[in-house]
């Protein structure tokens, strides 16, 4: 396949940064998107030119490392799939591609397409973990009965990534569904409940500090998430919200 | 609590309240309307009660005033900070792709309802302020001296819709109110939590109270644009 590419160049967090276009010929469509990426900058670097800086990690669809708004979505056109796991063969021979960092005032651009996101570490450090004392008397968590389908959308909830899919995905760069996975996956088992209230509190409070709008409901969020982190997850948070703000 | 009222969520909760009540009022407003179709009488008697009874006066309405203007003024507010939320937009941005055009854009179909509700106002509201509070006659009648000459809102009602201009206003007007339904109403539910096993149900009722609401509007203005005689 051949493909032209656009792709968002900034040197710098300060630098203005711009669209630039570039030509790639011979593409495989089994080759993977970051695998195509990594066939540019082996031309970039050949002929002298800078290399595209992007965030890359497992290549499995695991670390939640690799990002990029590819066509106007997030992660790309296809669904359930991080960038690491988009093949060329969704694209066809002689198409446009446009390649953007994720955009959020609270994700701010390091270099080309990378993106800081550590906003999502915050949230985290601010309340996504529980106490458990490690003394030597510590109780099995086995030994702890957990409805089964609380535990089931627990664990769901458990597999959100952190990539922030959602943040770039959605028109109002909201992170309610990250916050309200990292929330539910603790509020729906007996050990995320001791420090429920505080939990719910700190995150939104840090979710808001950081910069993020606010959801309005599109479900964009949803749609693109590579893990299908269900809306119920929000509604759960604004529930254990006003419960923890009534609360407090 | 005070946390509640300054957080992202406590401004959802506020925003699908106020939506809430909005859509209990349009219901209601509906109930009234209709009846102007079926029976000019029972529609006076309702107008008369509602334009005269102390609670609806002087309790129901400041707070459906209130509940508007908070609406309309959180609605703007809450797509300004949006909007800073991304300061450099996408080259290219598919929002089609995972996202309702309804969803994307309530603050345009909102902005519209807006310019209708004003619209509206002035032709109903107003005129009704006039007559009762400033030039004191709170008999309803056509003639307020001849109590034989009958209530005076349905013939004040026909007459509003002889223009065929005001008719299709209306009807874009609600035509917009229909497509801020069809996100708004099942979204008010999501935001105060309630996302369960009634989710499938109730996104069936909004989409027949989004739809058959504002069509239903439509229905009684084209019936008296047609019927006046």
């Amino acid at each position: 396949m051949n493909l032209t590419l656009k792709i968002w160049r900034q040197k710098n967090a300060s630098d203005k940064g711009k669209m630039v276009d570039y030509k790639i010929s011979d593409v495989s469509p089994d080759m993977s998107f970051l695998e195509m990426l990594d066939v540019l900058n082996t031309q970039l670097i050949e002929s002298g030119d800078e290399p595209v800086a992007f965030d890359h990690d497992c290549r499995e669809g695991i670390c939640g490392m690799c990002s990029l708004y590819i066509n106007g979505e997030a992660h790309g056109p296809d669904r359930g799939v991080t960038t690491c796991q988009l093949h060329m063969r969704k694209f066809k021979d002689g198409d446009t591609i446009y390649i953007e960092p994720f955009r959020a005032k609270a994700f701010p651009v390091i270099k080309d397409l990378v993106v800081d996101r550590s906003a999502f570490d915050r949230i985290q450090h601010a309340g996504g973990f529980i106490s458990v004392n490690t003394s030597g008397n510590t109780q099995d968590a086995n030994a702890i009965p957990i409805n089964k389908e609380n535990a089931d959308k627990a664990f769901d909830a458990a597999t959100c990534i952190g990539c922030g899919a959602c943040v770039a995905t959605c028109k109002n760069s909201s992170a309610m569904l990250y916050v309200s996975a990292k929330v539910s996956q603790f509020a729906l088992l007996p050990q995320g409940q001791v420090e429920a209230t505080d939990r719910v509190l700190n995150m939104v409070k840090q979710m808001d500090d950081e910069g993020f709008g606010n959801c309005t409901n599109t479900g964009a969020c949803e749609v693109e998430c590579p893990k299908g982190i269900s809306l119920e997850n929000i509604a759960r948070m604004n529930t254990e919200f006003l419960k923890a703000s009534l609360k407090g | 609590m005070s946390g509640l009222l300054k957080s992202s969520i406590g401004r959802k909760f506020a925003m699908a309240l106020s939506a809430l009540f909005l859509m209990v009022f349009l219901l209601q407003h509906f109930a009234i309307n209709i009846l102007s179709v079926f029976s000019p009488d029972a529609f006076n008697e309702a107008s008369h009660f509602m334009g005269t009874f102390w609670a609806v006066q002087y309790l129901l309405q400041p707070v459906l005033i209130f509940g508007v203007i908070f609406h309309f003024a959180m609605g703007f507010v809450l797509e300004i900070k949006n909007n800073s939320a991304r300061t450099v937009k996408y080259a290219k941005n598919n929002g089609g792709a995972n996202s309702t055009w309804m969803s994307r854009n309530m603050i345009y179909s909102g902005l519209f309802i807006l310019i209708f509700l004003i619209i509206h106002m002035i032709d109903f509201w107003v005129h009704e302020m006039n007559v009762k509070y400033v030039a004191g006659d709170m008999s309803g009648l056509i003639d307020p001296s001849n109590v034989e000459s009958g209530f005076r809102y349905f013939e004040e009602l026909q007459e509003k819709f002889v223009p065929i201009w005001r008719v299709a206003l209306y009807c874009l007007g609600f035509v917009f109110l229909a497509l801020h339904l069809l996100h708004g109403f099942n979204s008010a539910f999501q935001s105060v939590g309630a996302n369960n096993k009634y989710t499938k149900g109730l996104k069936t009722f909004s989409k027949i109270y989004a739809i058959g609401l504002p069509l239903g509007f439509i229905i009684i203005a084209l019936f008296h644009h047609f019927n006046h005689h």
